[in-house]
């Protein structure tokens, strides 16, 4: 009957980033509108205090505390931190083009850092109720940011269609958690892994609830076939806001996936790995063939996407090591691809104009040579041409799905990337071989410039050497499982 | 068949019942009334399993409060009914079509024996002192209060979401300052100013 205290110290970057969130709504009321400045300094401050938190607890144990109901382990950490610099990067980068749409508001920063804090749990949930609660305010905070441009209707329209969708989505996970739950009696994920092994529950109730709740997932992850809302809400959300339900809850799903699907019901591989590959083969050829009919950038990208959690799909499928460490090298790659391209997206727009169309990309070497070739490297390395990243991470997952025996997997998944090779090429000659439609120079922020760059390079040395990201993967996978 | 049973089966009827009335009556106003009914009888069955708090819950939240604000809303609300029913004959055969499938996929599981009562046993009846309300509030800060507290947060996150989405500053509205008001001076709001007293006829 006696209660001790937890443990609070692998919680401390979590109860840090909550009580700043409050400081920084309080902050902002007083700064007012003038000073909105020192609300986005002490966001970034805010995060950095995070990284450090987080980097100081980092070590290779694992640690439960709250009752088994949080979990610190090396995944969590690295994956943290990777969404924290997710998070201050997509700050820097939309700073002025949301204060240009008047949506630089207090409640832009808070719930950002609620969604990071979402994210946060769900990185470190060992627990069915704090998965799904972190998902929850993840989702809430994106479903208002999403519509926080209250005055326009596509944004309106969007949020709605994402909060439906969104709903009906955790409505399917609880009841598969629910199915799991009657099963095998716990909702710890530990004690659900230990009563399937032991044979504990019924096979035909933990398949059904496996269905639902990876019907759920595949919601979030946006894979085909339940992937209606991506299109519409990446097309209708303001660019900022698109580059961050992109990019940072890319890598709290893939947590998700690896502490439901690996960790819980890893029992249940030989039941999921054959709901994932209709998942990844559908969202490939969705994703790629779609994509090519696409006029508006963002609609095309969000198809991109789509073919891109195919991919990511694909290294849960061989179910060992080698492919959930390569299915975390492709997320976390994909991340910083995903990160650039929105960003310049974002840089073509000025106030009073939306760069939403792919023509806009039309002659851009002429305006401005160093952000054509950066966004020819992003292409290059969404599209998977060596010696982009990109290439190194889909021939990881590619690798890992031969090694498990699926052969017809891995061709059918190379002639979904060349189909969709198609589009990202047809972007690099809009840039280099056709004449401009307009002459404006391309006016950005000294840190954007610096960053924007930074994160082009970085997809450039990544592919050229890929064994120091690749080894972190590997070390954040073997020390978690 | 006992008297648990037999209550049973009423409350199981009545629930059943009234959750196809929920989705099938036209008038949106009868359809919010039924779900409370759904939700009391509903209540009902917990009881049954001895889960007194979570039924008393579910009356008093559920039914006291959120239904009572969804009905103000209904009845609010101008509804064009028949705009909502457009297409549905028209995409009903689709729609039914995948309807049936999923009744007869997930009949087919349900009516094996995976949830037979010899599957899934009644649980044991508890003793007359044991007192859920007590058992969950032991748990609920201690144990569970990691969850609690973030379940906080998601209260948060929806205030901030709310106020964001729908304050608005107009310039043009009528409020009054009063302590503008009261702390207003002659020089504010009066002008002299000095004119010849007649004027010269031209």
């Amino acid at each position: 009957m006696n209660f001790l205290p937890p443990d609070f110290t692998p919680a401390y970057s979590e109860i840090f980033i909550l009580v700043m969130v409050c400081v920084v709504m309080l902050v902002d009321l007083a700064a007012g509108e003038a000073r909105r400045y020192i609300t986005y300094l002490l966001t970034q401050a805010t995060l950095l205090g995070c990284a450090f938190l987080t980097f100081v607890s980092f070590s290779a144990e694992t640690t439960f505390t709250f009752s088994g109901m949080f979990v610190d382990d090396a995944m969590a950490d690295i994956l943290k931190i990777m969404v924290y610099a997710t998070v201050s990067a997509v700050l820097i980068y939309s700073y002025t083009y949301v204060r240009e749409r008047g949506i630089l508001t207090g409640e832009f920063f808070c719930l950002i850092l609620f969604a990071t804090l979402g994210m946060m749990v769900m990185i470190s949930a060992s627990h069915f109720l704090t998965l799904y609660i972190g998902l929850e305010l993840l989702s809430l905070s994106l479903y208002a940011l999403v519509a926080l441009r209250r005055d326009s209707i596509v944004a309106t329209e969007a949020a709605m269609k994402f909060f439906v969708l969104g709903a009906l989505a955790s409505g399917f996970l609880l009841y598969g958690m629910s199915m799991v739950y009657g099963a095998t009696g716990s909702l710890h994920i530990a004690n659900v892994s230990e009563a399937i092994k032991d044979g504990v529950g019924n096979h035909e109730v933990l398949v059904i609830g496996l269905v639902f709740i990876v019907a759920g997932l595949s919601f979030k992850l946006s894979a085909a076939p339940f992937h209606m809302w991506a299109p519409d809400v990446y097309e209708g959300a303001p660019t900022a806001i698109t580059l961050f339900i992109g990019s940072a809850p890319k890598l709290a799903a893939f947590a998700f996936v690896m502490r439901l699907l690996v960790e819980g019901l890893g029992e249940m591989v030989t039941d999921w790995q054959g709901m994932l590959i209709i998942l990844a083969v559908m969202s490939m050829a969705v994703g790629n063939i779609a994509a090519i009919a696409q006029t508006n950038i963002k609609r095309m990208l969000a198809y991109s996407t789509i073919s891109h959690m195919g991919f990511l799909i694909l290294g849960f499928i061989s179910a060992d090591w080698n492919g959930y460490s390569s299915a975390l090298f492709y997320v976390i790659t994909y991340v910083l691809m995903t990160l650039g391209i929105f960003a310049m997206v974002m840089m073509l727009s000025r106030s009073g104009f939306e760069a939403e169309n792919i023509s806009d990309f039309k002659g851009l070497s002429k305006r401005n040579p160093w952000y054509a070739f950066i966004t020819l490297l992003l292409m290059f390395s969404l599209a998977g041409i060596p010696p982009m990243v990109g290439f190194y991470a889909k021939l990881a997952v590619l690798q890992a799905v031969v090694n498990a025996g699926f052969i017809w997997l891995a061709v059918a998944a190379v002639i979904f990337s060349l189909i969709g090779a198609f589009y990202y090429l047809r972007i690099v000659k809009f840039m280099y071989f056709d004449a401009p439609e307009k002459e404006e120079p391309i006016t950005v922020n000294s840190d954007v410039k610096v960053l924007i760059s930074v994160n082009g390079i970085a997809v450039l040395i990544l592919g050229i050497f890929p064994q120091s990201l690749m080894g972190l993967s590997l070390y954040a996978i073997q020390n978690s499982m | 068949m006992n008297f648990q049973d037999i209550i049973f089966y009423f409350f199981s009827a009545v629930l059943i019942a009234s959750a196809l009335g929920v989705i099938t009556v036209r008038n949106p106003v009868y359809s919010a009334l039924l779900l409370v009914l759904a939700f009391v009888t509903c209540a009902g069955l917990w009881l049954l399993l001895e889960a007194e708090f979570l039924a008393i819950t579910l009356v008093l939240v559920y039914v006291g409060a959120v239904m009572v604000l969804f009905l103000f809303v209904v009845m609010m609300l101008d509804i064009n009914l028949d705009k909502l029913r457009e297409g549905f004959w028209k995409w009903f055969p689709l729609g039914g079509v995948v309807a049936l499938v999923m009744v007869v996929e997930i009949a087919m599981i349900m009516f094996g024996n995976h949830f037979s009562l010899e599957e899934m046993p009644a649980p044991e009846p508890k003793a007359a002192d044991y007192s859920n309300t007590k058992e969950l509030g032991r748990v609920l800060y201690t144990e569970y209060v990691y969850a609690f507290e973030l379940a906080a947060v998601l209260l948060l996150v929806a205030m901030v979401a709310a106020i964001a989405l729908t304050l608005r500053q107009r310039e043009d509205k009528k409020s009054l300052d009063i302590a503008k008001q009261v702390s207003v001076k002659k020089e504010d709001r009066l002008r002299i100013v000095s004119m010849p007293a007649d004027k010269k006829n031209s």
